[in-house]
Order: structure tokens, then sequence, then C-alpha cells
């Protein structure tokens, strides 16, 4: 079973992620690869309640035109220690201004979650069998952080000052 | 020395919790072996051939003597009685219990210490000259500006997890470079423009290991200011762009040859348009309180060339030979940079024991205002020290068995731990090293050579830096085998080239013989003055590789 988490509490998860796009989407809430999305881009904004998943080699800003309308983007940690999505979850929030939901799916560790909030994640799709009751006290590990980043405008030297 | 505030110490302390937190939940199994490595690497941890081994930051080489005096007593209580500096001017401690760990780090924290990303694929410790703030005709002293990076890179978000491990140099001198700075992910030569404002020389895409390359120039000025947010740019081109599929093409050198130089340089302009200018900008309040503490120390007024000094350097040859190759020249007048070589015969180059690191600090506060640096030749340095003491710091560094007078000569080797004690090599390096140190002991002839940086890897990793070795030696399995390659005309200076591999590789009991014809080559074809180095470049590869393969008659 996997655990989805904010920043603050245990949720339930009402997106499903659709890997498989030749199908028949499925009905509700659904996350669909980049790709697909820029392929399909009209009819899935017609249909609505659709969000993305991008995987390492996506390229944010491709989305720039349509990602105000979207509620969730999914970001995928193939391993854990494969580190582009922060860099992709930065560029979302501080090149596009993106204020809805960035989600990290993939191999969600909580080692990792104080790095991925820092970078602009909002939701946390935990990997199986982590709880996450535990997993919220893992957002402050550092208290001060030195660099500017999402969650902090300003680096620790302009901070102090 | 930069001295932390209650920000600084509270990163460090948040770490410590941090680390032993993760450490619990992988003794009790709660994380999976695989899951702790990232994590234990980004705290200095290997696991090696008979116990973990730990790095310990040595932030560009530079501690106080009550860092010295904690980092022998956690040798003495926590290990087997003795560290090892790194090639990257760190500290190693090889026999450490998985479950001290996080105690041994409580005890580096409380002097300021810590093990933070010196190991694992994030950036590493930044180095420098081992002699900045006291070598003549330094430009600045680049000190402030390893600081300003290490307080970025530290638990940077973004770049936590990397393609490939990351290394960042600075150097500060239009003609020499103790740091190899070319041959870093980033090297940073600070530089004036024109207009004679300080900034930076960017250089990216050096680096050693599989594939040696000297780093491209892709920046060059970049204002003092815009350090951090270019460095943010680098990083982030790389850190979307560079390869993780192979790790041997991971490093940024790969990405920067692929695009090109200047193709990779405007993607990171374009990047930096976004970023410059912004928050993360320097402010000259922070680049001065840095620099606050870099400050010159209490020197005496003293005059050039002590009377005494000239006549003990007359009355005692011993004294005059280490005085030759050991002591280098001191911006102030009436003091002198003095190197501690640990290349001592029968002693693994870079190992001291913990008696030797007290003892090191005790001259440090006695001799040098309190403070010790690491090099990456894998000796110590006291900075600071009056002429008029050469000669009894000599005395007791003798004792200590830190005053071979060989620095820089053939037996100031640079060597890995190699197979002896790291999991990664191919072969032993220790019994290389020593087996030259036995063949070549006599001093007048290590003197008559000359300057000659021989250096020894036991795996293609390269820690012991064997590709800029004017004499590299590389350790490679055969069949099971060991056997040593041997490379000639690198170098690490300004002139930076990578060595030209000699030929078919040799057995171990080969090789002081091997090394023996190469110098034998280079005195017979050497004229006057000329380094080892020079003459490898004159007369060609061809003489000393036919040379080196010549049957003995």
């Amino acid at each position: 079973m996997q655990n989805l988490i904010n920043l603050t509490d245990v949720l339930e998860n009402n997106w499903s992620i659709v890997s498989d796009t030749d199908a028949v989407l499925p009905e509700g809430n659904i996350l669909v690869p980049g790709d697909y999305w820029l392929e399909n881009r009209d009819a899935l904004k017609a249909r609505g309640n659709v969000g993305l998943v991008l995987f390492g080699d996506a390229d944010p800003l491709a989305f720039a035109d349509d990602i105000a309308s979207i509620e969730v983007v999914a970001v995928n940690f193939p391993a854990f220690a494969d580190g582009r999505g922060y860099s992709i979850a930065r560029l979302l929030r501080e090149r596009l201004d993106y204020q809805g939901e960035i989600r990290a799916i993939g191999d969600v560790l909580i080692d990792q979650l104080n790095f991925m909030k820092r970078c602009g994640f909002s939701e946390f799709l935990l990997k199986d069998g982590l709880s996450g009751e535990k997993a919220l006290d893992y957002f402050a590990t550092f208290s001060d952080p030195y660099q500017l980043a999402n969650d902090l405008p300003t680096p620790l030297f302009r901070r102090k000052a | 020395m930069y001295k932390y505030d209650s920000y600084d110490q509270k990163i460090v302390d948040e770490r410590v919790s941090q680390f032993k937190d993760q450490t619990e939940r992988y003794l009790a199994g709660d994380l999976t072996e695989e899951q702790f490595l990232p994590l234990r690497l980004q705290n200095g941890l290997y696991v090696q051939r008979y116990a973990p081994m730990l790095r310990v930051a040595v932030p560009y080489g530079l501690m106080s003597s009550i860092q010295v005096r904690k980092l022998a007593h956690i040798a003495r209580e926590y290990d087997k009685g003795y560290a090892h500096i790194s090639t990257r001017t760190n500290v190693q401690f090889n026999w450490p219990e998985l479950k001290r760990v996080p105690d041994i780090l409580k005890e580096l924290a409380s002097v300021q210490m810590h093990a933070i990303q010196t190991s694992g694929n994030c950036i590493r410790n930044t180095t420098t000259d081992q002699f900045a703030g006291v070598t003549p005709n330094e430009l600045v002293d680049p000190r402030p500006y390893c600081e300003i990076i290490r307080q970025w890179s530290t638990f940077h978000p973004e770049f936590a997890f990397l393609p490939r491990k990351f290394k960042i140099a600075v150097n500060s001198h239009d003609t020499d470079d103790r740091a190899a700075t070319l041959l870093h992910d980033i090297g940073i030569k600070i530089v004036r423009n024109e207009q004679g404002e300080l900034g930076f020389a960017v250089y990216v895409g050096g680096g050693l290991g599989r594939t040696p390359i000297v780093a491209s120039l892709v920046k060059p000025f970049l204002a003092e200011k815009d350090l951090l947010t270019y460095l943010d740019a680098v990083l982030r081109v790389y850190n979307l762009n560079g390869r993780r599929d192979n790790k041997y093409k991971a490093r940024i050198k790969i990405l920067v040859k692929a695009l090109g130089v200047e193709a990779f340089a405007e993607k990171v302009d374009a990047e930096w348009q976004h970023l410059k200018d912004g928050p993360g900008t320097l402010t000259t309040e922070e680049i001065d309180r840095i620099k606050g503490h870099f400050t010159a120390p209490a020197y005496s007024e003293l005059s050039k060339g002590n009377a005494e000094l000239k006549q003990q350097l007359a009355d005692n040859k011993a004294f005059s030979n280490w005085h030759n190759r050991n002591v280098s020249e001191h911006k102030v007048a009436g003091y002198s940079v003095v190197t501690l070589t640990l290349k001592k015969l029968g002693t693994p180059p870079g190992d001291i024991t913990d008696t030797q690191l007290d003892k090191v600090a005790d001259l440090a506060d006695k001799y040098s205002f309190a403070e010790v640096r690491s090099t990456h030749e894998q000796n110590l340095v006291l900075a600071d020290v009056e002429e008029g003491q050469l000669f009894s710091l000599w005395e007791e560094a003798k004792a200590a068995g830190f005053a071979t007078p060989n620095l820089g000569l053939l037996t100031d080797m640079i060597c890995c731990p190699g197979g002896d004690f790291c999991a990664l090599a191919n072969a032993k390096s220790i019994p290389v090293a020593e087996a030259l140190q036995e063949r070549f002991d006599n001093l007048d002839y290590l003197h008559d050579l000359g300057e000659i940086d021989l250096n020894i890897s036991g795996c293609m990793n390269a820690c012991g830096h064997h590709h800029i070795g004017h004499i590299g030696i590389l350790g490679v399995d055969k069949k099971g085998q060991e056997f040593y390659q041997v490379s000639l005309g690198g170098d690490m200076g300004p002139d930076a080239s990578i060595g030209k591999i000699l030929g078919p590789s040799f057995a171990r009991d080969e090789m002081p013989s091997v090394i023996e014809k190469v110098l034998t080559t280079y005195t017979d074809n050497r004229i006057e003055g000329e380094r080892f180095v020079d003459t490898y470049r004159r007369v060609g590869h061809a003489v000393f590789k036919e040379r080196a393969y010549a049957k003995s008659n």
C-alpha cells in the first residue's frame, strides 16, 4: 500500500496514473504522460480532470502554455538517486510560476523528503510500505539552510542580515 | 580561518541527529542496504574491504590545532591509532565501527567539523592552493570564495543526486597552480578584468578517472557577485542533461564534450539569464563578512634574511637540504611556509598516527598561529613560521618523522589507499610506493633527480592522480593478476597535461627497475637544469619507451 502525504497530512489519493495510453482512458482524475498530453492537449483539456506525469527526460518548459490550468503534475523518480526531478520541480515553480500540486512519485523515500519540499514538491506518494504518519516528521531536517530554494526566497546570508 | 556562527553550528548539529536516525533505522532493518548506501556515502562513509571508511571534510585543507587534536583523539578512540590524508585534502579513518560513526560525527561537530558530502554523487569539498594567503604574487586570498562555495553547496537541495560526483577547485595565482584546478569538474581562476574588477574565469569539464580531460574555458570573466548564480546554472544544466545510464560517462566532462564547449556554454548562459541578479546574487556585506574570517595573523615586524638562520644553513647540511626542499617563500618578510612531509620510508603516503597528529597540533601552536593545512599531495603545511624558528621546528619535526627532505622529489609520491584498503581497487598501490621508496632512498640521488611528481592509483578511478604525475602508475587487473601501467609526461600545473601510456603493463616486482630505466633515460638525456618532465617533452616519448622495454643484455 502506497501512502500519499502533503507537508502536513496523510491524504487520500484521488488521482490514478495512466500508463497505457493506447487503452480507453479511465474515468475520474487521471495523470497522463507529458508526451501524451502534448500530442492530445485539446482533447485532454476538453475532458478535464487531467494532470501530468513528467519523467526525467521531460522538458517542463514545453508545458508553459497549459500549465496554469493543470491541477496536479507528478514528477517521477525512477530511482531515488536520480536527481533530475529536483530541477524539474524548481523549473515548474520558479520559471513557469506553477501554483498547482507537484507530486513526487516513484522511488520516494523519507530521507529525500526535505530536499523535495525545498525544491517545490507539495505532495509525496511514498514508496510501497512506508508509513505516512512517520514520514511527516522528515520535512524539518534542516531548520535554516544556506541556499535559497522554492521554500525560501532568499539565501541564508540575506535572511541573517 | 572560518569560524562557525550559530547558523553554521545548527546545520552541522542537525546533520548529526539526521545521520544518527538513519544509522539506527539501517541497523534496525528499516532501511535496506541499497537505501542506506547513498545516505552513508553523502556522509563520507564507504564500506571498504575490512571495515567502513569514514572521510572527514577538511574544507580547502585548513584546520585549527584544536581540530587536529580532535582527529588524533578519534584515531585513538575509534580507530587503530592512525588517519590518512587524502588527495582531496580530507582526512580518512580506515577502521571505525558503523554503529559508532554517529558518535564520531558528534565529536567532530564539537570542533566545527563534519563529514558532509565527502562522498556520493554530490558537490564535494572545494579545494585550493595549500599556500593560499601566504604565497607571494597571489591575486587575492582564494579561501573566502571556497568558504562561500562550501556554504552554497552544503545540502543544496537540488544537487544532492547528480549523475556523478562533482569537484570544484579555486586558484588565485597566475603562474602557479598547486590545486590542479584545470582537472576539476569546475575550475575557478580568480582574475581581474581590464577595468581592474575582481572576478572569475570559469573552466568546466576537467577530470581524471577513465577519461582524463583538461577543463575548457566556458566563462572568461564572471563578476564576483555572480559566482553562486552561475554555479547554480552550470549544476542545473548538468543535473538535467548529464548521462545517468553509464557511470563511466556520467561526469560533466562527458556532457561538455558531447555538446561541444560553445553549445554547453550557451546552454549555461541561457539558464543563468533567469538566475542572474536574482536573490542568489552575492552581496558585498556577505563577501566582506566571509573575508573577515581570513585576516592575517598577528605577524611580528621582521626583516628578511635572518642572520642566525643563515649560519644554521651554512653549518648543517641536513637542515639546509630540508630548507631547500620543504620550506617555501612567504609573502611577509621574515616568515616561511613549511611543509611537513608524510612520505617517510616504511609508511604509506599520507598516513599519520594519533601521536603525530597531536605533535602537529603542538607544532602549530608553537610555531604557526595554531593552524595546519593539508595538501592534495598528502602532506601537511605550517604556513606562518618565523625564519628564526625554522631550525628548532626542523629538529622537532625530524624527531616526529615528518621532516624527510623530499618535498617535490621522486619519493614525495601521491598514492591512493589501493587494494590494501579500498574495495574498488584493481591492485595494491602502497607496496609499489614502498618498493620505490626503498629502491630510491639515497637522498643525494633524489636531489640530483630534482622535481618529479610520481603518482600511483590502484584503479581507473584515479584517486592517486596518476594521469597528472610526471610519472604515473596505474594498477590494472589482468586475469586476476595485479599489473601496473606506467604513463609519462602528465602535469598538474598551469600547463596541465595528461600523461601518455608507456606501453604494456608490468608485474609488481618489475616496477622499481622499470622506474629506474625511466630515470636513467632522463639523466642520460637531460641538459643542465632541466626537470624530468621538460626532458621528456624535449626528447619525446619514444626514447623513454625504447629504453623501458629494451631487453637487458
